[in-house]
């Protein structure tokens, strides 16, 4: 089971107590009825599913309740960060060699 | 290749075994082929073979980045089936099914199909609704599944617990009884050894790190820890990895791929007489014939590849079986383990032809994906061949995400994902 460190709890937790909500930074279009077919697969149905990083959203389901997002290294499932919603996605992680 | 038969036995028997060879080659890889398979597991492999005997095509090659059979065609619980929900998915189980029938004769190689039966159970009103939906579908498709009571369900596989005081009490059963299971690995390696007498080269710790394209966009052939190895034709059978794969051609997917585990009991006399399936409560089960309890539990909820999982997916599913089957609750665990699987927005594969030219795609099983193994591999070769779907892959394309005529089997919920 995975450990979790709610960025609005300040804790770090157990995943049971999450859920999570799938990739992150997907950004919805303002004007949905006005998409492309093609626009609209790539925000609905395409996802990136990276062998390494990913950049993800989690809930505190039975916890705070909020939305937050995580940087995971989907190999050996280790949380890099975490942070809150509406963040900007981090440009450089930590750790990182570059 | 030669023959197994009763005769071999007693004719090996005689002269101590010296005279078995091997089951298939390990040539080294060729500069250039006619066709590359990505991925050396069942459906891979079920694709080589059935390039070579129904297509002639033999200039093949399956290139495995581990050992052959070692990823899911290893690691799943060797459920068959097809009482699937929708036309389009009751074709190619089904399509499946009757070839898991005689498998063994073809291939000749014992891969131990047992039509043992598959009984899927309902707990509560939506299931038997939604079960009862299934039989009249499977029906109106000739497909064979049929409604039991609990007692019937009861008569059928006498271990099941029926007391209406179960926290997960039993309402009723369908019952597909041409389903039932198939010793995985012996798919893997009749395919195997079927193709290479053939003439395709199984290449395993092979890579591929790379697809390469010409200047017109079409496939030119793969990068590999081996080097590079040309072919026009490339198909992707890559499972878990399969978007990994397709990523390297500049193809996007919509895949997501989750651990899925299972596990297995210590072995025991046969008590399990068939595949009891519970999708509302999330469990599996059925019996092996080295007497282990093989349990099938549910997927993780993030993305990863690890190739294991989290411990409390495991208990959940056993506190569902002990309910189930209270005999079992005092039976030790021997092991478990985890897939990767790809898993698709609507739950259906993808096996088609990809806007890439030259490149073709055999993925989205999901978390069921070998008891399609003997037809996908036989309308995956059929694309690659023609370079045209047959009609019972035709469905599954990659472009049903665009135009949104999906193959909806998550919400028709017949399968455990």
């Amino acid at each position: 089971m995975l450990l979790i460190r709610c960025p609005y709890c300040e804790e770090e937790r157990p995943e049971l107590e999450f859920r999570n909500a799938g990739e992150a930074h997907i950004a919805r279009s303002t004007n949905i009825a006005g998409e492309s077919d093609d626009d609209f697969e790539k925000f609905f149905f395409i996802r990136s599913n990276p062998k390494g990083v990913i950049y993800e959203r989690w809930r505190h389901m039975h916890g705070c309740a909020r939305f937050f997002n995580a940087v995971r290294d989907t190999v050996t499932d280790k949380f890099i960060m975490t942070y809150k919603a509406g963040e900007p996605k981090p440009a450089k992680l930590p750790g990182a060699s570059k | 290749m030669k023959k197994y038969s009763v005769f071999a036995i007693a004719r090996e028997a005689m002269r101590g075994h010296k005279g078995w060879e091997e089951q298939w080659s390990s040539p080294e890889p060729k500069k250039e082929y006619d066709v590359i398979i990505v991925g050396a597991g069942g459906h891979g492999l079920a694709t080589a073979y059935y390039l070579a005997t129904v297509h002639g095509i033999t200039n093949v090659a399956v290139l495995e980045k581990g050992w052959l059979g070692g990823g899911n065609t290893g690691r799943n619980t060797t459920i068959i089936r097809s009482n699937y929900l929708y036309d389009e998915s009751a074709g190619i189980y089904d399509h499946a099914l009757k070839l898991w029938d005689g498998l063994s004769q073809e291939l000749n190689y014992n891969v131990m199909y047992s039509a043992r039966g598959v009984m899927m159970l309902a707990h509560n009103v939506h299931d038997i609704q939604v079960l009862k939906r299934h039989v009249h579908a499977n029906r109106l498709n000739g497909i064979d599944n049929e409604w039991l009571t609990p007692e019937q369900a009861k008569e059928f596989c006498p271990p099941l617990n029926i007391s209406k005081d179960a926290r997960y009490p039993v309402v009723g059963a369908a019952l597909q009884r041409r389903g039932g299971t198939a010793r995985h690995d012996a798919v893997a390696w009749g395919y195997a050894r079927g193709a290479s007498a053939r003439g395709v080269h199984i290449i395993q710790n092979c890579e591929v790190t790379g697809v390469k394209r010409a200047a017109n966009g079409a496939v030119t052939g793969v990068d590999t820890t081996r080097g590079f190895i040309g072919a026009k034709k490339v198909g992707v059978v890559a499972a878990g990895h399969s978007s990994v794969i397709m990523n390297m051609a500049g193809v996007r997917m919509p895949l997501e791929s989750y651990p899925l585990q299972a596990l297995v009991s210590e072995p025991v006399k046969p008590v399990v007489p068939c595949v009891i399936m519970s999708n509302t409560v999330h469990a599996y089960i059925s019996q092996s014939d080295k007497g282990e309890l093989v349990i099938g539990a549910g997927t993780d909820q993030y993305v990863s590849y690890s190739q294991t999982g989290g411990l409390h997916i495991l208990q959940h599913t056993l506190d569902a079986i002990c309910e189930m089957f209270p005999i079992f609750t005092r039976m030790k665990m021997l092991r478990s383990w985890g897939g990767i699987v790809d898993v698709t927005p609507d739950r259906s594969p993808i096996l088609a032809k990809t806007p890439v030219k030259g490149l073709y795609v055999n993925c989205g099983w999901g978390t069921g994906g070998f008891k399609a193994t003997p037809g996908s591999g036989h309308v995956f070769a059929h694309t690659i061949a023609k370079d045209d779907p047959h009609p019972i892959n035709a469905p599954f394309t990659i472009e049903r995400f665009r135009t949104g005529r999906l193959i909806d089997e998550a919400a028709a919920a017949a399968v455990a994902h």
